[in-house]
């Protein structure tokens, strides 16, 4: 049976994620590993996470799961999701600047006190709850509709170097990108198993992609 | 377009049940804790709030069964309250499919531990609860106080103060009741929730005495709450969340419809 392995390192709602991806899957098999050969041998592997930057990176390396992450990322159907996300990009200002993954380059930034919208409302960190999601087409926004949301909570957000990396983006005071992905690569700021209908779509969507861009 | 305020429903759960009478006439069973939340669901709630009334705490293990039930078929923010008192009641919640975990009293008792458990499991797990009544007379500067067991208990503590305290020692978000309002169906307490989100860098959600769509609203518009968090209005049934967000994208408010 082909399988679908969610990266665990120690950090976040994997529970989740994993039971979202049961529901959305009909052959393949989901599961929840720290096993390096488990994510190799794996057909699609999930890539989540959450807390701090600093943590991440150091749950990652500790485990050893640095260059199993990285040679998922570069071989196989691969999904981040939130600091999963975050942590592809090469560095991070949070915890006082944080090296990461450097899959693609570019920066994490912090949103920044006391933003206000056009309103003059002053705008809250963390950015948390449902926003919209503009996006350029790729078979993973498949049966979405365009602008449609999803539920975010995150203080930091993603600004990759390269544009062409850029699978989508919402406004919360300026415009931000959600979501990053490069041939085999998609992954998104907010988080789909926590996103009702359309998240849920975007995991089935996941569990049939082949890793093509169209 | 841009973020969208929340509706929140919130569930008394006891002993595994749902409490306070939910009543909807096409439910199978009301006090299932998973079908009132598959319901709420549907109806576009955006997120959902379980809050353990359960009086012993050797039942505890009850609502950590309700949230790995509820989060393996809903997939919406969960939040856990009550009885919350140390890291490891944090960590079960969250194991247990909670997304966040709303602590109370004990963050009045031990104001280090909502330190110790943002440190531990991030900001965004964590919604620290106030419950505040206005203690200024009339015709005096407006001051509120916190109070702990269901109103009862006056801290000393001052509202506005707490809450740059707690936002300060890394709580993600403030669920905030005006016991004065609570159970009143009077609407909630505007300028306590103006006061408090104007105040603090972090999401505010209001609590405490709705009992129409108006009133919903007005939380947003007039009180500045990012969320708004109701009970009874939902339970019996006499509006749907859809209604709510209906009514609220009436008045010009961002909601997810």
């Amino acid at each position: 049976m082909s399988q679908i392995a969610v990266v665990d390192y120690g950090m976040g709602n994997l529970r989740s994620v994993s039971k979202a991806l049961e529901h959305v899957v009909t052959t393949q098999d989901v599961i929840v590993t720290s096993d390096p050969e488990k994510i190799h041998n794996a057909d699609k592997v999930v890539f989540p996470g959450q807390g701090a930057a600093r943590d991440c990176m150091k749950e990652l390396a500790e485990r050893g799961l640095v260059e199993p992450v990285l040679q998922a990322a570069a071989e196989k159907p691969f999904l981040g999701i939130c600091m999963g996300a975050q942590v592809l990009l090469s560095h991070s200002e949070e915890n006082q600047g944080v090296d990461c993954l450097g899959l693609y380059d570019g920066e994490v930034r912090f949103f920044g006190e006391g933003h206000r919208d056009a309103q003059g409302q002053l705008l809250k960190i963390p950015h948390m709850g449902w926003n919209q999601v503009h996006y350029k087409t790729h078979p993973m926004w498949q049966g979405i509709e365009q602008d449609s949301r999803f539920y975010f909570v995150h203080s930091y957000y993603m600004a990759p170097a390269d544009d062409a990396i850029v699978m989508a983006t919402t406004d919360y005071g300026h415009e931000f990108v959600s979501a990053i992905g490069r041939g085999n690569v998609f992954a998104v700021q907010f988080h789909p198993e926590k996103s009702a209908r359309d998240g849920l779509q975007l995991l089935k969507n996941f569990t049939q992609w082949d890793g093509k861009e169209d | 377009m841009s973020l969208a305020k929340r509706i929140i429903p919130c569930l008394d759960v006891r002993d595994g049940r749902v409490v306070k009478g939910v009543q909807f006439v096409d439910i199978r069973d009301a006090g299932d804790p998973v079908e009132v939340a598959r319901r709420y669901d549907a109806e576009g709630a955006d997120e959902i709030t379980f809050l353990d009334i359960t009086a012993s705490s050797d039942d505890r293990d009850t609502i950590v069964h309700v949230v790995e039930h509820v989060a393996d078929e809903v997939f919406i923010p969960l939040t856990v309250g009550g009885g919350i008192r140390k890291v490891e009641d944090v960590r079960r919640m969250l194991n247990a499919g909670a997304d966040k975990v709303g602590i109370n009293t004990a963050a009045v008792f031990n104001p280090e531990f909502v330190k110790e458990a943002t440190d531990r499991v991030g900001s965004q797990c964590i919604v620290v609860a106030i419950d505040a009544k206005k203690v200024s007379g009339e015709g005096e500067n407006n001051r509120w106080e916190i109070f702990t067991h269901g109103g009862r208990k006056p801290t000393g503590l001052d509202a506005v103060e707490w809450a740059l305290k707690m936002a300060d020692y890394g709580a993600g978000e403030i669920l905030l009741t005006s016991m004065d309002k609570d159970g009143t169906k009077s609407g909630f307490d505007l300028e306590l929730t103006r006061t408090i989100s104007d105040a603090v860098s972090i999401p505010v959600i209001a609590s405490g005495g709705v009992g129409n769509l108006q009133h919903l609203a007005d939380g947003v518009s007039k009180g500045g709450a990012d969320a708004v968090l109701a009970a009874s209005i939902f339970h019996f049934a006499e509006y749907s969340v859809q209604q709510a967000k209906q009514y609220m994208a009436g008045q010009g408010i961002e909601v997810r419809l």
